[in-house]
């Protein structure tokens, strides 16, 4: 458990910045902030190439499905914020 | 490699996701704020190809990673590119799946090659395993929804549903428990993913159309928890700072979604509005005699040589992809010297921000998509407002009648401009299921038709007139 205070500590912390941050958000960009969260939430990517690599071949199956559908999350969600956020554009 | 550099990478990477979000704070920046947030997480991935598990393992380990991510942004890519940008919803939805199934396969992951496991271990796999089921599960019944395929757009409510919940939440925990004391038994743990999917469908059929907003701002947040308590599992920071982060996002968008309903979470979640008939007036007592029809000529001389005029996109603007008509008709009046602005409801659509997502792509500029208090001051100046697919969100009701079932719910307040025309299909009601006096109002005209259809000949005929 030695790991289990710090890491809550952080925990706690991230949720007041976020709370910080995002009520400054406009409801313009509701849309964009949550496919854009959406994509960072897919952190786990890291964990799950963790598993492929691990030598246990359950570990290996369950962290390649994980991969996949990790990186669909990320890519998929980057790339439509950003085809969204594109049209708030400042029009001339 | 060295876990110290590895970690300030993975520093580095958090502090980009957070100026990342920062950034969308506004139109300006949100470009490269999600620039921002992609770069933390390219430089997150890579550090992680560093550590001594991937770096040890040999080029096995490196061409399954290649595999997987090349598969899985070869999907992500095709989804981003081709989906139509109405359905964004639809793909939010999809997003939070596959995060909260990816957090709960990670989970599981760890917890059947770990030999002697942490209590916070076993402890976090439970939580990634019941919150990241009930995410996966309960986004792909939204999406469904959504979509119309299998599961009605209505609430679907059946006697004990409550219950039935209550009940599997508890043997979700107590599974959980056992995985706790018992972790090498890993059917534990398929049984706590198994009886949290179930939970997480139950949990979304009850919930109506209308209410999608905050069940897709909910089950965004618990994808951010999901990646959070991986975080605990795989003791590691960048998933815990990243999952709260998100997490805080979605809880704080349920807020303001619950907010502009005057609903609270646990009334939206369990279908409630569906059921409350309680003082539901008659429609034909509303409407009798008092609805007045108009055409797209009648409305086109109305138009003539108005000042301001406001447009109320709704739902049904969305259905029937009416919204480069929309502009153009805001064009050809802005043309003639009208000034035109659009009101958009926190509520209007399937999404937080829906509307303002459908307008920007025909491309109004954003700074005449104004928001509920903006624009509300505005109406009694108002020569012209144009209600297009929206329904409960302009009914009066929610401001006058103490016993309507959306009393209180705040609206946009329409009827306070000089004329109210509303394009809409028939008299039916909306989401509410209540009449909405609106329609007939004395300074109310009803353009009965398809969105698109109607604003197209209001185009015409506003052509013609000038």
């Amino acid at each position: 458990m030695d790991t289990f205070i710090p890491l809550l500590t952080i925990f706690m912390l991230a949720v007041f910045v976020g709370f910080e941050i995002i009520t400054k958000v406009p409801p313009l960009l509701h849309t964009p902030l949550m496919s854009g969260s959406n994509a960072i939430s897919g952190i786990t990517i890291i964990g799950a190439m963790l598993s492929v690599s691990s030598s246990n071949q359950t570990t290996m199956i369950l962290g390649f499905l994980a991969l996949v559908i990790a990186t669909i999350n990320v890519v998929g969600g980057f790339l439509v914020t950003h085809r969204m956020l594109d049209m708030f554009k400042k029009k001339d | 490699m060295d876990t110290v550099l590895i970690d300030l990478i993975y520093l580095v990477a958090s502090v980009l996701f957070i100026l990342g979000i920062r950034g969308l704070t506004h139109p300006r920046t949100a470009v490269r704020g999600n620039l921002f947030g992609a770069t933390g997480m390219l430089l997150a991935i890579v550090a992680t190809l560093l550590d001594q598990q991937i770096f040890g393992a040999g080029m096995d380990a490196f061409a399954w990673i290649l595999a997987g991510v090349v598969i899985g942004a070869a999907i992500g890519a095709t989804f981003a590119l081709k989906i139509e940008l109405t359905a964004m919803p639809e793909m939010v939805a999809l997003l939070n799946a596959f995060g909260g199934g990816a957090s709960a396969l990670v989970a599981g992951a760890v917890l059947v090659s770990d030999t002697d496991p942490s209590t916070q271990t076993t402890i976090a796999t439970v939580a990634s395993g019941i919150i990241g089921s009930v995410t996966f599960w309960g986004s792909l019944v939204a999406f469904d929804k959504l979509r119309g395929l299998l599961l009605p757009d209505r609430p679907v409510i059946f006697p004990a549903q409550q219950i039935l919940n209550g009940v599997l939440a508890l043997t979700a925990l107590g599974l959980g428990v056992m995985v706790v004391t018992e972790p090498a038994n890993t059917e534990f743990y398929v049984g706590v993913v198994v009886v949290a999917s179930l939970l997480g469908i139950l949990l979304t059929i009850p919930i109506g159309g209308a209410d999608m907003p905050v069940a897709i701002a909910l089950l965004n947040s618990y994808s951010g928890l999901a990646a959070a308590s991986t975080g605990f599992v795989l003791n590691n920071n960048i998933l815990i700072i990243t999952g709260s982060l998100v997490g805080a996002s979605g809880i704080i968008l349920t807020m303001i979604m619950c907010k502009a309903m005057n609903r609270s979470l646990i009334n939206v979640l369990v279908g409630a509005i569906a059921e409350s008939g309680g003082s539901q007036s008659d429609a034909d007592e509303v409407y009798a005699g008092r609805v007045k029809s108009t055409s797209a000529e009648e409305v086109a001389m109305l138009l003539d040589g108005v000042r301001r005029v406001v447009i109320v996109p709704g739902y049904g603007l969305a259905v029937s992809q009416a919204q480069h008509q929309v502009r153009d008709l805001a064009t050809l009046l802005e043309s003639q010297g009208v000034e035109v602005e659009y009101a958009i409801h926190p509520v209007a659509g399937r999404m937080p921000g829906h509307m303002n997502v459908l307008m920007a792509e025909a491309d109004v500029e954003y700074d005449k998509l104004k928001e509920m208090d903006a624009i509300n001051p505005s109406f009694e100046q108002t020569d012209v407002s144009i209600v297009i697919g929206a329904n409960d969100i302009v009914n009066p009701d929610a401001r006058n009648d103490p016993s309507s079932p959306i009393a209180g719910m705040p609206i946009l307040n329409v009827d306070q401009s000089r004329t109210v025309i509303v394009i809409k299909r028939s008299l039916s009601p909306g989401f509410a299921g209540i009449p909405n006096p609106l329609f007939a109002a004395d300074n109310a005209l009803m353009l009965f038709g398809d969105g698109k259809q109607a604003v197209l000949d209001l185009v015409a005929a506003v052509k013609d007139a000038a």
